[in-house]
């Protein structure tokens, strides 16, 4: 029964979970929130992380009601994201880990949400869309990897939602998404906005200097709200997102799609792909922000399928990455 | 009647006739008759999941494309369905039924899993390089090239290996080697990932493909310049 625990800061959200056998025992976590149209910098944002992670440490294993002695492995983020926050986490991880005299594991990212998805839902084998602030794929497990049929060719969808709030100076408290949402169940002018799919693939680059363009043009001449934008933005990008995962789901043959990352945890995103998923006969599977957002706990849960199928990073290998593709991972614990 | 019975009610008469053989992402597909003649009748219903305006739009876009390029490739001798009619009401294609044959991604599966004559697969690399090749040079872009939307007609020897390209629902003109090289990208990603251990066979394909074309050298180095684009791409979050 390995206790594992995990560290992850590769963005603004810097998380310590602790996992024993699927079960989720803590999970605090902070998130660096910065001024309206403002996005957070690496720097800023690993001196945020400096700050607050031995406590946010110390909560998870107060919560669990754990000591040092009680944990098997010490699970981080190896990659990828962004610099400087990834080094920050990365030395405290080393740092307890030989402190404590335990086992050290480099997770990917990336991986982290699907399998903490995957216990979370119980799904079997679902086709993933991972859609976050830094990613966009559509993922599918085959023969030890998680392969990336489709993905975007520029920016993550979260980044062209985030840069949109920037633009119209909507808070980013508690992220710049939520509002985005919350703003967007108010608008219903739909304004017509690029849309561009090529094949299994999206870009999002488009649309994003289109809207920038666009916004203030739009705006000053009335000629719609802020929350229009945010619907129609939504209503393009998430259309998008549907119609990416169900080619991928046409082309494995597969009857369950699974969402995560942080614009997973977009109501009108689940509801839309939810009536797609009715459409085929397929079962959709969702988690709440808990595990939708970065946190530590879905690091551990990585981290405990790969030490229980024998993997280890030695401390030479403990370094990071911001360029950490999902498919360079063998996924040794799923046949 | 809110908007998905109202849609619901509109179902033609000759789709009601003909019979369904695959829902797929973009459209159903039925074989009936029309004229006579075995079709492949090709229906893009509505998307409910979308916004109504974001859905016609993009539909009817898609409709006009697909048709359009199916022609201008024909047109250059390249095989594609023939099209018979187009209803822009209901969206729907009228095709050319493409009987005895298997698609390249059932071939090629059935092929490695007999692990019979590896020749028989470079011909057929070799062959869609050739395709492909002829259709970026009359500048069509596919915009959906998977291994499941390009046919084998059976029955014919290594030699006269008939290919058919089908699909086009993505498809646009354009001159641009970066659009080429794009659609070249979306080929081997989701050739790459669903028949696993190809990476030579596909390196053939792409050899084919320089040997057949006019104008390839700028979009196989736009094609490295995508592939990089993948790689070096910073993942935050």
């Amino acid at each position: 029964m390995p206790v594992v625990i995990g560290f992850e800061g590769s963005a603004n959200k810097i998380g310590v979970g602790i996992i024993r056998d699927g079960e989720v025992l803590s999970n605090p976590r902070r998130t660096y929130i910065t001024p309206p149209g403002q996005g957070f910098l690496p720097g800023e944002t690993a001196k945020h992380h400096r700050g607050v992670i031995l406590t946010v440490l110390q909560e998870a294993l107060d919560e669990a009601g754990l000591k040092a002695a009680d944990i098997d492995c010490v699970a981080y983020t190896k990659g990828p994201g962004m610099g400087a926050p990834l080094v920050t986490v990365a030395i405290v991880a080393r740092t307890v880990a030989q402190l404590w005299g335990k086992p050290l594991l480099g997770v990917n990212h990336c991986i982290g949400h699907i399998e903490m998805g995957r216990l979370i839902t119980n799904a079997q084998n679902p086709t993933v869309l991972y859609v976050s602030g830094g990613n966009t794929q559509v993922i599918a497990y085959s023969e030890r990897r998680y392969r990336i049929f489709g993905e975007t060719i520029d920016i993550a969808v979260g980044n062209c939602l985030d840069r949109l709030a920037r633009v119209i100076k909507i808070s980013n408290d508690p992220s710049p998404g939520y509002n985005i949402e919350q703003m967007a169940k108010k608008g219903n002018k739909y304004i017509e906005l690029p849309y561009t799919v090529k094949g299994m693939d999206v870009s999002f680059s488009g649309i994003l200097s289109y809207i920038e363009d666009a916004a203030h043009k739009l705006l000053s001449t009335g000629q719609c709200t802020p929350e229009d934008l945010c619907f129609s933005l939504q209503e393009t990008l998430f259309a998008m997102l549907v119609e990416i995962t169900e080619r991928a789901m046409a082309h494995c043959g597969s009857q369950e799609v699974l969402i995560v990352g942080g614009v997973g945890c977009n109501l009108r995103l689940q509801e839309m792909m939810g009536v797609m998923c009715k459409e085929r006969g397929a079962r959709l599977f969702a988690t709440d922000e808990r595990f939708c957002i970065d946190n530590g706990v879905m690091i551990a849960q990585a981290g405990w399928e790969m030490f229980r199928s024998g993997h280890v990073t030695e401390l030479s290998d403990s370094w990071i990455t911001q360029r950490y593709r999902t498919d360079e991972v063998e996924v040794t614990w799923r046949d | 009647m809110d908007h998905s019975d109202s849609v619901k009610a509109s179902v033609p008469s000759y789709l009601k006739e003909a019979q369904m053989i695959k829902q797929g992402a973009e459209a159903r597909v039925y074989r009936g008759t029309f004229l006579g003649r075995s079709v492949i009748i090709k229906e893009r219903f509505p998307k409910l999941y979308r916004h109504p305006e974001v859905d016609e739009k993009l539909t009817r876009r898609r409709t006009t494309q697909e048709v359009r390029s199916i022609l201008r490739c024909r047109r250059a001798g390249i095989n594609a369905p023939v099209v018979y009619f187009v209803d822009y009401t209901t969206h729907c294609i009228f095709l050319e039924d493409i009987i005895h044959s298997v698609s390249v991604k059932d071939h090629i599966a059935s092929a490695q899993a007999s692990e019979q004559n590896p020749q028989h697969l470079q011909t057929l690399a070799d062959k869609i390089g050739e395709t492909l090749a002829q259709m970026h040079d009359e500048d069509v872009i596919h915009g959906d090239l998977t291994t499941s939307n390009m046919l084998l007609v059976s029955g014919a020897e290594d030699q006269n290996m008939k290919l058919v390209l089908i699909d086009f629902g993505l498809s646009y003109i354009s001159a641009l080697p970066e659009d080429k090289g794009v659609d070249l990208y979306v080929l081997e990603k989701a050739f790459l990932s669903t028949h696993p251990k190809t990476e030579t066979l596909f390196e053939r394909l792409l050899k084919s493909y320089t040997a057949s074309s006019k104008k390839s050298s700028v979009v196989l180095k736009k094609l490295d310049e995508v592939r990089l684009r993948g790689r070096k791409r910073s993942m935050v979050g």
